[in-house]
């Protein structure tokens, strides 16, 4: 597939495919959190370290093959998510923020001093298995599931939570559960794109998965559009493009990528497709006929 | 049979006793009203019932089962809809799902099930669909199922509420001030609206309202609630005439 595609795009766009795809999992797993659920986290990118790590380690010194590797990353990532929601889901708001911020800190920390994993080195030379194909035939899964699972009455009971929660108790929605049950998705999806990254890249670091990651994932859900699949896909293809563009203006590079955030926010505050319903895209076409 | 039992129900938040031993009976196919003046306790009341507060002391029991500590999903679930004084819709989710939304609590279909669209899965989603159809067409508002529910015009929310909570199927109905903000031929039909669902799905209701006139017409009993305390209870003609009603609560209407 590879050397196909090569064919027609040269190398450094079929990378930022990649990435793009590896992006857009992560989008996923936290839209499925914060858009979709509402619960705030700010520590995404903590999992996707567990993911990475996990699955380097299960590859590089135990010798197991890829897909087992991949899949113990997402379970590693996905019990954390577990064993964290339960007590913090109880947080609301601003405090779930900040419990998730320390949550992304204390994990960078750990993997700083962590013996097995390099310490500040990370590991590296992890065989480069992860390829365009690996990639985008799981996202194409993944956001089918997504779809089934957001369409189905579970997944109208995660958006009622995020619309009212006690509204969403007194019909009969165990709204802890299906919180935690969220988080753990979410964890065990950037767990997934941890373990695919490390295969990619053939290195990982402590740095590599730093707070500005995790703010950098929330950005691609909320410019997207809150609890949209198409807003989160959306969201990862333009902030991982976004800074390779940028790269023509280097230095200001923050800035522009800050400005961009700031005028879309005032133009568009729930986000490029939020709210945006094929159903009002119809009505507004048929107005239009008449 | 009593559908609802409370045994000495009191509420403390921090130093305001919200409820005072508070003791209830409501038979089945009653409609059961409860009145008294603004902070009397009687959303205080209705949220105990349905559990989302626990009370400080006695106990409440649902259809014999003792409900004290029962979280208000499971309570949900066991057959007691709500709506809310403060209306609480589902703001961006359209008309449809928020009753849609209703029957979560009794429906049935597994989280996997549902992710591989089995069989089973898809039967009791179209199940759902179709009966919350029939309840958007029963209160007024199928035209309007695919709007944002923060977009209906407040007696609208109102019904859509009343919809919501019908999804649930339940066998105990609490409706906390379901006029409130209505002008008068939207209370008539409100009216004939609760007393319709009521013989069709056979249901106990406990309402909650200000309005006397749709209060005295509709209720089969009535409790009065002042400062926490219960002051009376009787049939519409019996509260009407209670002297203690008339002077903490009546009286400032006539
Ligand atoms: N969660 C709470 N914390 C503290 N005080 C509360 C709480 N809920 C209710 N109260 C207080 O309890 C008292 C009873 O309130 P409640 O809402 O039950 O009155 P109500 O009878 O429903 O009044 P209204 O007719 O205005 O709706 C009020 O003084 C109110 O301020
Ligand atoms: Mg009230």
């Amino acid at each position: 597939m590879e050397g196909f595609l090569l064919q027609f795009i040269d190398a450094y766009y079929l990378r930022i495919l990649v990435i793009i795809g590896i992006n857009i999992i992560l989008a996923l797993g936290l839209n499925l959190i914060t858009g979709v659920t509402g619960q705030l986290s700010m520590g995404h990118a903590g999992f996707m370290s567990i993911g990475a790590y996990t699955a380097a380690i299960l590859t590089l010194q135990f010798g197991l093959s890829f897909g087992i590797a991949l899949l113990g990353g997402a379970v590693m990532a996905g019990l954390f998510g577990f064993l964290i929601g339960i007590p913090t889901l109880r947080l609301e708001g601003d405090y779930l923020a900040m419990v998730t911020i320390g949550f992304g800190e204390i994990i960078r920390v750990f993997f700083l001093n962590f013996e097995l994993g390099g310490k500040a080195t990370g590991l590296y030379g992890m065989t480069k298995y992860t390829t365009f194909t690996t990639v985008w035939i799981l996202v194409i899964i993944i956001v089918l599931l997504n779809a089934k699972l957001l369409k189905s009455r579970h997944g109208r009971a995660l958006y009622a939570i995020r619309e009212n929660e006690i509204a969403a108790e007194a019909a009969g929605v165990n709204t802890t559960l299906m919180k935690v049950l969220a988080f753990t998705i979410g964890a065990f999806l950037a767990g997934l794109a941890g373990g695919l990254y490390a295969h990619y890249m053939g290195y990982i670091a402590p740095k590599d998965f730093a707070f500005m990651k995790s703010i950098e994932i929330l950005n691609m859900v909320v410019l997207g559009g809150m609890g949209s699949i198409p807003g989160s896909i959306l969201g990862a293809f333009i902030l991982t493009i976004a800074p390779e563009m940028l790269r023509i203006v280097d230095e200001y590079r923050l800035l522009f990528y800050g400005a961009l955030l700031v005028i879309l926010m005032i133009f568009r505050p729930n986000g490029l497709l939020g709210n945006v319903r094929i159903y009002d895209l119809k009505k507004r076409f048929r107005k239009k006929e008449v | 049979m009593a559908v609802l039992k409370l045994e000495g129900i009191t509420q403390e938040f921090g130093g305001l006793r919200a409820l005072d031993s508070v003791s209830l009976e409501v038979e089945a196919g009653n409609i059961f009203g409860i009145i008294g003046p603004n902070g009397a306790g009687k959303t205080t009341l209705f949220n105990i019932i349905t559990g989302i507060y626990t009370p400080t002391e006695g106990n409440l029991f649902f259809k014999d089962e003792m409900i004290t500590n029962t979280s208000a999903y499971n309570i949900a679930r066991l057959g007691v809809g709500r709506t809310f004084q403060n209306i609480r819709l589902f703001g961006k989710l359209s008309v449809l799902d928020n009753v849609k939304v209703g029957s979560y609590g009794i429906t049935s279909s597994s989280f996997f099930s549902n992710l591989l669209g089995l069989p089973k899965a898809k039967r009791e989603e179209k199940l759902v669909t179709e009966k919350s159809l029939e309840l958007l067409e029963l209160v007024g508002l199928v035209e309007v199922r695919h709007e944002y529910a923060d977009s209906l015009a407040y007696g609208d929310q109102r019904r859509l509420e009343i919809a919501r909570a019908l999804a649930l199927e339940p066998s105990l109905l609490l409706l906390d001030e379901p006029a409130a903000g209505m002008n008068s031929s939207e209370k008539l039909e409100l009216m004939e609206l609760i007393n319709g669902i009521k013989e069709q799905f056979d249901l106990t209701i406990l309402l909650v309202e200000h309005d006397m006139n749709l209060v005295m017409n509709i209720c089969d009993l009535i409790a009065v609630l002042d400062y926490g305390k219960k002051i009376a209870e009787g049939n519409p003609v019996e509260v009407k005439s209670d002297e203690k009603v008339i002077m903490s609560y009546l009286g400032v209407e006539i």
